[in-house]
């Protein structure tokens, strides 16, 4: 027997205990989000997936599809909330694209254009965090950290590390690394970790290269990344 | 100032893992006991836990961050935390702590130099019916005046330690003011429980179906249905976690029922253990009542002994039950239940993705009924007295009692329990209260009320409620209470989604603006907007509700904030003249024409025509 749900209007078919975002993949329709990779459990935390259901708005990452729902994944009110909590992660960090080694491969910047974001519009909180270059091969710059936790999940349940995790709380919260310093170049992690290739935005970069493409002429610069899907699928682009 | 040697930290530390256990799940436990004995975690201890919990040093120093009364570097020996709920504001807390900082000779927020002793405020602490209220290193004194100060500053300059300070100053009251069907009888001989032997689970759960029981915490899911589900769960070990952390601002009843209603409770959760199968449970407290712990333990070994609690309870072989209270250390978020049971796992009490539920997946991914305080206690009477008893009282929806926490301006603040479906008039009449301008209900996440909605009634069909229920006469400002309520909520959000982490401070630092005269009308449609997308796409209930408090009172009192705006439709956030402040220091000017006249919106269109 098949299951079908309606996305936009759209009958579409689904498979019991996939999440919204599973099933719209699967039919080919993107719902934009940053702290969802599907090699990783759901987060549910950058709460740029939010599509409609009802009079409510669910995450699309962690709510699983039920028979005959209906999911609003295009209406102005749903991109006006994404809209806004992209606008938020840029008030919060320092993303300052034209200086950003990552402009036109960041996941950040692409999602922001596909919402629509064209100006920060709240008062930026210009957080102070240095900038780590201990390692070797990649370097952290804390201030373009969204917090999505992928690198962490990525170190613990990928690599087996636990390099990362996030301390602090509300707007203190933080990106910390696991190593009696503090620093990236004492703890165990390596250019071949998956935790080094995850992040959606600038903050982890590899080091000894830069603007070998030019801007103007990178991956989201060309296409738009409701067509080309997330860097997972570009990393020998990318990296 | 030498700080404890690294052996003597390891030491106390091999020692609390011999007590506590060595498990990762006991790292929170571990942490509270280290700052209560050094005033702060050492490095070394941080080492030590790491080396034995099996846990990275960045997860305790996570823990550490996350935590407000845990603490990575040296506090002062008396660390002394004024409560800051609005409540506490109203009775003036602000001024007492300027007048201990001025006795202390330092600052509001700081540590003084010789180490003695750090002030500095904390969330709401539960006393709010006899406030102000501090914790001097995690001991509540309430009911300070400016001559409890003064001594307060006396015995601090004299580093008389906590054990010899008036024993007066740490009585906390109970003020129970009007008793109903739970609090009218504090007597329990183990009556429900021994009743549940007897005739066994299956006439307990149709009683307190029968009862229609629903949580206190105020969401007010079906206790019955919340017992069932647990039970029905897969095979495996269950748990019981009785929900006391009691953050609500505005909210005291729990600290009530647990002084002296604790065996009662404690009867609940055994009832329920016995229903759901669990032969564990925990009872978390919040850390601001950890004076309440010795009673809690006596409790319980007092029930222990009496063959209540433990093995073969009542004698019967197999009904086993343990309890083991867990402390919290300053998260309002911890009161959340899964938040809740990432803390009691010794992790930061960040919310988890639901579904699944706790009730299928909860304490270490197991089956686990998660209830408030007040629910367990009325679970306990509705097995031994029957479902009919406490249906009798209540709406069609909301059966029984509801037990109030009145605070702010009225004669007689303290505990109140009423039949569901009383109108919140009634409450103001008996508390003595007059002149009211305002209600706060539910706490800070709660509702804001005027005398318009004053014949509304106490029940989950129209005023759902935890039970805070804060007053204000018509001398406050209500902006006062929208400044402290914004404060409240950016340092609670937990900051694992961007709408509670980031639109929390966006709203606190937008109401500071409207505060300091600096707002335009566009600022209160910010407001607006911010809160609209908090409500709607924040991951849990703190990020869904911190909100409420401005977008009620932007619609009932819209001239609290009219009245600060400055004129002009638009006032940019940033501060012309303060952001030239490193050039001037960096030219050693400070002269007038070194800085940008802050211009009113009249000065500024004269200054246009001049230019013209």
């Amino acid at each position: 027997m098949s299951h079908s749900f309606t996305l936009d209007g759209q009958e579409t078919a689904f498979v019991p205990g996939q999440t919204i975002m599973e099933a719209a993949q699967a039919a080919g329709v993107y719902i934009p989000h940053l702290c969802h990779n599907p090699d990783y459990a759901p987060h549910g935390s950058c709460r740029v997936c939010l599509v409609g259901v009802g009079r409510r708005q669910v995450s699309a990452c962690t709510t699983r599809v039920m028979e005959g729902m209906e999911v609003d994944n295009a209406s102005e009110s749903v991109q006006a909330n994404r809209r806004a909590v992209l606008q938020m992660l840029f008030a919060e960090g320092n993303h300052i694209c034209p200086a950003c080694e990552r402009s036109g491969n960041c996941q950040l910047q692409a999602v922001a254009y596909y919402t629509g974001m064209l100006a920060p519009h709240y008062p930026p909180f210009f957080p102070r965090r240095p900038v780590d270059a201990s390692h070797p091969d990649f370097i952290i710059d804390f201030g373009r950290c969204i917090l999505c936790e992928l690198c962490v999940r990525a170190s613990r349940d990928h690599d087996g590390k636990r390099v990362f995790a996030i301390s602090g709380r509300g707007l203190a919260s933080h990106l910390v690394i696991d190593s009696p310093s503090g620093l990236l170049g004492d703890s165990c992690f390596a250019a071949a970790d998956r935790a080094a290739h995850v992040c959606p935005t600038g903050a982890i970069l590899p080091k000894h290269k830069g603007f070998e493409r030019p801007i103007g002429e990178r991956l989201y610069d060309r296409e738009p990344i409701s067509k080309v899907g997330d860097l997972r699928a570009h990393e020998d682009e990318v990296d | 100032m030498g700080g404890p040697s690294v052996s003597e930290v390891q030491g106390f530390v091999t020692e609390s893992l011999g007590l506590r256990g060595r498990a990762p799940e006991h790292l929170l436990q571990h942490l509270i006991a280290v700052q209560q004995r050094f005033g702060w975690v050492p490095p070394a201890a941080v080492e030590a836990l790491s080396a034995a919990l099996d846990v990275t040093r960045t997860q305790v120093r996570a823990a550490i961050a996350f935590y407000a009364f845990l603490h990575d570097r040296p506090r002062g020996d008396f660390d002394i935390l004024f409560s800051d709920n609005i409540t506490d504001r109203m009775l003036g807390n602000q001024r007492l702590l300027g007048l201990l900082a001025e006795q202390l000779g330092m600052g509001t927020d700081a540590t003084r130099a010789d180490g003695r002793v750090t002030l500095g405020l904390t969330s709401c602490t539960g006393m709010c019916d006899q406030g102000p209220a501090l914790l001097v290193n995690g001991r509540a004194v309430t009911a300070l005046t400016p001559q409890r100060i003064d001594r307060i500053a006396d015995l601090v300059g004299q580093g008389v330690p906590l054990e010899r300070w008036p024993g007066e100053y740490f009585r906390v009251e109970d003020n129970l003011r009007r008793r109903g069907l739970l609090l009218s009888n504090p007597v329990t001989d183990g009556a429900g429980l021994r009743k549940l032997v007897d005739l066994g689970v299956e006439p307990a759960l149709a009683d307190l179906e029968r009862s229609g029981l629903r949580g206190r915490g105020g969401a007010g899911f079906t206790t019955a249905l919340k017992w069932k589900f647990c039970r029905e769960a897969p095979d495996g070990d269950r748990y019981v976690v009785c929900n006391a952390d009691e953050g609500e601002p505005g909210t005291f009843k729990d600290r009530v029922l647990l002084t002296g209603y604790a065996d009662l409770v404690i009867e609940g959760m055994t009832i329920c253990a016995a229903v759901v199968g669990a032969r564990r449970g925990f009872i978390y407290l919040r850390g601001e009542y950890a004076y309440l712990l010795p009673h809690l333990e006596s409790v319980l070994a007092r029930r222990r002994a009496e063959g209540l609690l433990g093995e073969s309870i009542l004698g019967k072989i197999g009904f086993d039950f343990e309890i083991a209270v867990h402390l919290g250390a300053g998260a309002y978020i911890c009161g959340e239940e899964t938040a809740l049971i990432e803390s009691l796992e010794g992790r930061r009490g960040v919310t988890r993705k639901r579904a699944p539920y706790p009730v299928i997946a909860g304490y270490k991914d197991r089956p686990t009924v998660v209830n408030n305080v007040e629910t367990f206690l009325a679970a306990a009477r509705v097995v031994q007295w029957g479902g009919y008893w406490f249906r009798g009282e209540g709406t069609d929806q909301s059966a029984g009692s509801k037990i109030l926490s009145v605070s702010g301006d009225c004669a007689r603040p303290g505990i109140y329990e009423y039949p569901f479906g009383t109108p919140v008039h009634r409450v103001l009449t008996d508390c003595g209260a007059e002149r009211t301008q305002a209600l706060q209900i539910s706490g800070a996440s709660g509702t804001t009320l005027t005398p318009a909605d004053f014949d509304r009634i106490i029940a989950f069909e129209d005023l759902s409620t935890a039970g805070s229920f804060m007053i204000f006469d018509h001398s406050r400002d209500m902006f006062d209470m929208v400044q402290n309520f914004a404060a409240f909520f950016a340092h609670e959000s937990c900051g694992f989604c961007t709408p509670c982490r980031v639109g929390g401070s966006l709203l606190h630092n937008l109401v500071e603006k409207v505060a300091a005269g600096q707002a335009s009308e566009h600022d209160l449609g910010e407001l607006r907007q911010i809160g609209g997308v908090m409500r709607l796409a924040s991951y849990c209930g703190l990020g869904n509700t911190a909100p409420n408090h401005i977008l009620n009172t932007l619609d009932k009192f819209p001239d609290i904030y009219q009245r600060r705006l400055r004129s002009a439709e638009y006032t940019p956030s940033f501060d012309l003249d303060g952001a030239l402040a490193e050039a001037r220091a960096l030219a050693g000017r400070d002269d007038a024409a070194a800085h940008i006249a802050d211009l009113s919106p009249e000065d500024q269109s004269e200054t246009e025509e001049a230019a013209v």
